[in-house]
This record gives C-alpha cells, sequence and structure tokens, in this order.
C-alpha cells in the first residue's frame, strides 16, 4: 500500500513543470506577434516558485518525500533560491532578444523552465540516480537552447558540440553511479551514511573508483579545468542570453551535486588533494587564457572558468565554512554574471555587431548609464572592494587561511589580480578608446532594463550589506540527511 | 557451461564493440553495435534479466538503432566523409587513456573478492517485483523520466521544424 | 551464472572501448554511438550488481538509463541533422569550432 505522498516538499518543482506546460500550450494558441504573453507566464511561473520555495524555509515536520527520494532542506531551497533568481533574469534578458531573432520559438521559455526544473531536482535529490536524472533533465534542453538560433550555424555548432560532451561526460557519471551502488548495494545517500556509520562492509576500491569518475562527470558539467574545452566555444556559438542562463545555474547545480556526493564518499576516501590541485588548476589557467580573448563572451567563458575555480577553493576547505562560501559565492556570481551578459546583450542590439572588446570603445561617453553598469559588473567580477563580488572572494579566501591552506589562498588572491587586468580591459576600451566607426544608436528594452537595474542593486546591496544573504547561505551549510 | 555461454557471449560483444569504433563507414558501425547491444541482451538473460533482456532488444537494438540507421541513410553520407582523427597527437592520446583507464578498471575489478557463481536466479526475470519498485521506492524517477522524454521531443521538434517567416 | 567479477570486467573493457571511440573518431555519428557503447556497458554493471545483490534497483536503473538514452538520441539526432543540413558534412573536422 502507498503511503501519503508528502507533496508540499515538492511545489517548488512542481510550480516550475506546471509553468512550463502552460507556456507551451498557451504556446499554441498564440499568433506569432503576441508571443510576449509567454515570457509573461513565464515570469510569473518563476515568482511563484520564488515564494513556494521562501515558503518552504519554514517548512515543519517532515522534510523528505517520496520513500526519501526528495528533500527540502536549507541547502537545497537555498539552491534553488538561485536557481531562480538566475531563470528569471535570464528570461528578462531574453524577452526582446527572442521577439528580435527567433520570434516563432515559443518554446523558447518552455525548454528554459524545464532545464530549471532539472536544476532543482538536482539541488534536493537525496538519491544518486535522481541526481542523474535531474542533469539529464537539465542538460537536454540546454542542447537544444544552445542550438536555437538557427539563422546562424554556429549557434547549431554549439549545440553540437555540447550535446556530444555533454553526453560523454553523463556516461562518466552513471558509470561512478553504478560502482557507488554496488559496493553500497543502494544509491540512497541517507541509507549510505547510516551504512558507513554503522561499520557495515563495503567495498573501498568501487567507492573510490565511482567517486572519481562522478567527479569527472559533474566536471565536465561545471567546467573545471581540464574538462573545460567546451565552454568557449559553446558560450561564443549560442545565443547571449541562453548564455548568459547557462553560465548561472547549470554550474550552481552541478557544486551542489558535487556536495551532496562528496560528503558521502568523503569517509571513504579523501580527494581534498584533488580539489586543491583541480581548483589551483582551474583558477589559472582560466584567467591565464582570458586575457587574451578578444571576444566579450569568449572572455566571460573563460573568466567563468575561473570563478569556478574559486568556487573548488571553496569546496577543498569544506566543512561549514567552506559550504556556505560556495553556496554565497554562487548567489554572487550568478547576479553578477548575468548582469554582464545583459549588457553584452544591449550592446549587440544590432545583429551581433558588438562582440569584440575593441567595439566597445567610446561606449563610455555614448552610454554612460550601461557604460557605467558594466563597469561597476567588471568591479564585482574582478572582485574589487564595495562589490558583491569582493565579499565572495573575501569569503571563500578567509576560509581557505582558516583550515590552513595558505597557498590555496595566496595562488587564488594573485589570480584574482590578473583577472582584474583584464576585465580593466573592458572599462579601459569604453572610457580611454576611440571608436574606429560612428556609434549606431540602441534602443533600450524595459526588460532589458529591469534585469539591468535589478543586477545592478543586488550587487551594490550585497557590496555594502552582505549580513542577510551570508546568515541565509551559512544556513544552506548545514547539509541534511 | 554457464561460463561457456559467458565467454562466447562476451566475445561477441568485444569484437563487434571494437568494430563499432574501427569502422569508417557510420553503416558497418551502426549494424555492428546492434551485434554488441543483442550480445548484452543474452548476458542479461544469463543473469537472469529475462525482461531487461527483452526491452533491451526493444529498445535499444530495435528502436534506437533503427533511428540512428534511418538517419545515416537520410543523410546519404559521401564516401569522403569518413575518417579518423588525423592529428597524431590526439590519437596518440586516445590510445593512452584508454590503456590507462582499462589497467585502472582491471586493477580495481580484480581486487574483489571473488563470489562464486551462483545458480540463475529465476525469480530476477519476474516483472511484478520490478513494477513495484517502480511505483513505490522510485515513483519520482518515473514521474521525472515522463516530464524527460516529454522535453526531449519538444526539443527535438524545435531543432528540427523550419524556419518560418522572417 | 559467471563470478560478478567477469562481468565488471567485461563491462570496464566496453566502456573503455567506448571512451577510445569516442575520442578517435570525428564521425558525429560514430561519436554517438561509441557513447550508447558506454551506457550499454554501464547497463551490464548495473544489472550484474542487481542479480548479485538480488536487489531490483539496479533493474529499475537500466530501464531509466534506457529512456534517458532514448531522449539523448532523439535530440542529437536531430542536432547533428541540423547541422547537415547546412554544411552537408558531420566530420567534425569541418565543424569550425569543434577544435578540442
Amino acid at each position: 500500500m502507498m503511503p501519503p505522498i508528502n507533496w508540499p516538499v515538492i511545489y517548488p518543482e512542481l510550480a516550475i513543470c506546471i509553468t512550463a506546460f502552460i507556456v507551451l500550450i498557451v504556446d499554441l494558441f498564440l499568433p506569432g506577434r503576441h508571443k510576449w504573453v509567454l515570457s509573461l507566464i513565464s515570469i510569473f511561473g518563476v515568482l511563484v516558485a520564488l515564494q513556494i520555495v521562501f515558503m518552504n524555509f519554514g517548512l515543519k515536520g517532515d522534510t523528505k518525500a517520496f520513500f526519501g527520494m526528495v528533500v527540502s532542506d536549507a541547502t537545497g531551497l537555498y539552491f534553488k533560491t538561485i536557481f531562480c533568481i538566475g531563470t528569471l533574469l535570464a528570461i528578462f534578458v531574453s524577452i526582446t532578444y527572442q521577439r528580435r531573432e527567433f520570434p516563432e520559438v515559443g518554446e523558447f521559455y518552455t525548454l528554459m523552465l524545464l532545464s530549471t526544473f532539472g536544476m532543482m531536482i538536482m539541488a534536493s535529490a537525496l538519491d544518486l540516480i535522481t541526481i542523474f536524472l535531474g542533469l539529464e533533465m537539465m542538460s537536454i534542453p540546454l542542447y537544444v537552447l544552445a542550438g536555437i538560433y538557427r539563422g546562424r550555424y554556429r549557434s547549431r555548432e554549439a549545440a553540437l558540440k555540447y550535446f556530444l560532451l555533454g553526453a560523454f561526460a553523463s556516461g562518466f557519471l552513471l558509470y561512478g553511479i553504478a560502482l557507488i551502488y554496488g559496493a553500497f548495494g543502494t544509491t540512497n545517500i541517507t541509507r549510505i551514511v547510516e551504512l558507513i556509520a554503522d561499520g557495515k562492509p563495503y567495498s573501498p576500491f568501487f567507492v573510490g573508483v565511482g567517486s572519481v569518475l562522478v567527479l569527472i562527470g559533474l566536471a565536465f558539467k561545471a567546467g573545471v579545468v581540464p574538462f573545460h574545452m567546451w565552454i568557449p566555444d559553446v558560450y561564443e556559438g549560442a545565443p547571449a542570453p541562453v548564455t548568459a542562463f547557462m553560465s548561472a545555474g547549470p554550474k550552481a547545480a552541478a557544486i551542489v551535486a558535487i556536495l551532496r556526493i562528496f560528503v558521502i564518499t568523503t569517509p571513504v576516501i579523501d580527494l581534498t588533494w584533488v580539489f586543491w590541485v583541480l581548483a589551483v588548476v582551474t583558477m589559472t589557467w582560466g584567467n591565464i587564457l582570458a586575457i587574451n580573448q578578444n571576444n566579450i563572451k569568449r572572455m566571460l567563458a573563460y573568466s567563468s572558468i575561473a570563478h569556478v575555480g574559486y568556487l573548488l577553493v571553496a569546496i577543498t576547505v569544506g566543512g561549514e565554512e567552506g559550504v556556505s562560501s560556495a553556496a554565497f559565492y554562487l548567489l554572487v556570481y550568478t547576479i553578477m554574471n548575468i548582469g554582464a551578459f545583459a549588457i553584452v546583450v544591449l550592446f549587440a542590439e544590432r545583429e551581433e555587431f558588438y562582440e569584440n572588446i575593441s567595439d566597445y570603445a567610446g561606449f563610455g561617453s555614448r552610454f554612460p548609464f550601461a557604460a557605467i553598469t558594466m563597469t561597476i559588473f567588471m568591479a564585482s567580477l574582478g572582485g574589487i572592494p564595495g562589490t558583491a563580488g569582493f565579499v565572495g572572494k573575501f569569503m571563500i579566501f578567509s576560509g581557505a587561511i582558516n583550515h590552513g591552506f595558505y597557498w590555496l589562498a595566496v595562488i587564488g588572491v594573485l589570480n584574482s589580480l590578473v583577472s582584474i587586468y583584464y576585465y580593466l580591459r573592458v572599462v579601459v576600451a569604453m572610457y580611454m578608446r576611440q571608436p574606429q566607426t560612428r556609434l549606431v544608436d540602441i534602443a533600450i528594452s524595459p526588460s532589458l532594463m529591469i534585469a539591468i537595474i535589478i543586477t545592478l542593486l543586488l550587487v551594490i546591496q550585497i557590496g555594502i550589506f552582505p549580513d542577510n544573504w551570508l546568515s541565509l547561505a551559512k544556513q544552506a551549510a548545514s547539509l541534511a540527511f | 557451461m554457464a561460463n561457456v555461454i559467458f565467454y562466447i557471449l562476451a566475445v561477441i560483444a568485444l569484437t563487434s564493440a571494437l568494430m563499432v569504433v574501427t569502422r569508417k563507414n557510420a553503416v558497418t558501425s551502426a549494424v555492428y553495435l546492434i551485434v554488441t547491444m543483442c550480445a548484452i541482451a543474452g548476458l542479461f538473460v544469463q543473469l537472469g534479466a529475462v525482461f531487461i533482456a527483452a526491452l533491451q532488444i526493444i529498445i535499444y537494438a530495435g528502436a534506437i538503432m533503427v533511428l540512428f540507421l534511418f538517419v545515416i541513410m537520410l543523410l546519404n553520407l559521401r564516401k569522403d566523409e569518413f575518417g579518423f582523427d588525423t592529428r597524431v597527437f590526439q590519437r596518440l592520446f586516445a590510445g593512452l587513456l584508454g590503456i590507462v583507464l582499462l589497467v585502472q578498471l582491471i586493477m580495481v575489478v580484480s581486487r574483489l573478492p571473488v563470489v562464486a557463481g551462483q545458480p540463475v536466479d529465476t525469480e530476477m526475470g519476474r516483472v511484478a517485483p520490478l513494477a513495484t519498485k517502480f511505483f513505490t521506492q522510485y515513483l519520482y524517477p518515473f514521474e521525472i523520466i515522463s516530464v524527460l522524454l516529454l522535453a526531449a521531443i519538444i526539443g527535438a521538434v524545435v531543432i528540427a521544424k523550419k524556419k518560418m517567416g522572417k | 551464472m559467471a563470478p560478478l567479477s567477469y562481468y565488471l570486467i567485461l563491462s570496464a573493457m566496453l566502456f573503455t572501448i567506448g571512451v577510445w571511440g569516442v575520442l578517435r573518431n570525428r564521425n558525429a555519428l560514430i561519436i554517438f554511438m561509441s557513447i550508447e557503447l558506454m551506457l550499454n556497458a554501464v547497463n551490464i554493471t548495473l544489472m550484474a550488481f542487481s542479480s548479485f545483490l538480488k536487489d531490483f534497483s539496479g533493474q529499475v536503473f537500466v530501464f531509466l538509463v534506457m529512456a534517458i538514452a532514448a531522449a539523448e538520441v532523439a535530440v542529437g539526432l536531430a542536432i547533428i541533422v541540423s547541422i547537415f543540413r547546412v554544411k552537408e558534412s558531420i566530420n567534425v573536422d569541418d565543424v569550425n569550432l569543434m577544435k578540442w
């Protein structure tokens, strides 16, 4: 007999999923020029989901559902908040772009919402196989979104590359999960923690190889060097709003999966030194390659690799301090990165014209508001005091020092300094260089403006008064089983 | 006796798998992949999972591979489309990585306590326990899979549909 | 039934062949088939554990993996066909961005 299902636990997922279906159905009945209604429905749905997430923070009683398959703990809810914010901002960034470039594809929003649905599944899954399903649920719509711009050949290429490497990575992840299943006889994280605590015999070899394979699979998704090679090409080829979307949420989802899985495998095999090496290599390699990029999307792609490196520093530190600083940094990164991409979309209003950093020459005097906003986002990405990015980096590196990872902190800070150089290049181009050609007018769409203003306010607000957000991130660090 | 059948199926699976990745022609590869999948279905029968073996043939060898062949025929590839990586470094890297991975995996597996072969458990082929498992403990993944398949259909339609207007 | 380790070694070998095929081939379709080979290898592992542990979860996973493979094939082949429509080629060397 089936016990009753604890529905409130999955209300946020349901809200997103149902919205996706409503958008899909409404799309059928809407004539081409009214497709903007779809974006309104999506925004409304995400806001509802966000509201439910906030309500679920106070969920009383049993927080698990579906036979311990999902849990509604602070970690999951915190990450769901990040996903909702990221998706909301990405929708605002997309509206005008979508209407101009691929107006007939109303499914755009459905796919975006389904991808968010997948991320949410990953964030609150308590079973390895559910984490895997969530990852696929997140990735399959993303492959399509990367190739949605059919007018541009490079978008299709990005989809192919993303798809082949993504499916390849899923194979590794699945093999890892299979070996962990073989070692414990179950894939439920709660059960495995109990088994280890009870001292039940298991095969440490399987868990060891399994966790390495899982790490490879997730490292692909997060873009950890040496599994990063798809990131620059896919970010460049995909339409700019899609790039904004996939540079934020999916990375956070991969990180939360790493946090959940490695809590159970750490007692068996200690991978701290692996994370240490990966963190150093990822930070350094991302930053070095970012220096030479002329295309702004590629530059932001390499910078996103470097940011994953900083997150790995937090994961290496581990414990409550590490997890909370990683969670906090992911929120900050989502906001500032989507903000930066919003400006890129804004400047790319006319075709894909202003994509090179050198094209930004003269924007400082021509578009003062956009230029100053971009400067703030670049400062935040570089970690200059007074911005949200600084607080995030400060938390990560102080955590590293508190736990004795001095070298890691030193390398991280040096990397931040290097990164300021290439972020400044954009600012220098905007304010100090003369434009080569006459600048075309840019009509700022209201939706894009909303996204830019929200991100700008959040970056400044978190930068100056981070306390509320930090305490939320601290809560998120208490992983429940 | 059971071991002999295992060896035969394993050899078929490995040989045809090697053929899949070394043939230049996609049609040949696809046909060898079907052979591999049928051999794997045979292994499932050896393990007592008759139902999953049937699914393996119907879904993998049947539906998925037919779709592959269909696309290959549809694309009507020219002969010069085919080939391997021309860069020596990449090929060396691929070979080296393959060897390292294999040695590692075999090393790990060979450290296992040798569990003697057990008789085939016909219980594992029953559908009812599988279905019970699906609709109780794994209900949530089951529902996710349904949404996932829907997402895949939407995605395939979005990519394939012709550009309208504009 | 042959011992568990036999199945695991076979599965490891098939998985490795799949990985090798992905890295060495330049034809997007064959790369994709190699990925399917990897998934099948994992299925052997799952099924072997399932039978030796007498636990039906492994069979459920195999079922789920098949469904995921079907979903991936639908999307993946659509992407490959859409590339071919423009470029008349599925050699990943002809795809400019594919320098990995």
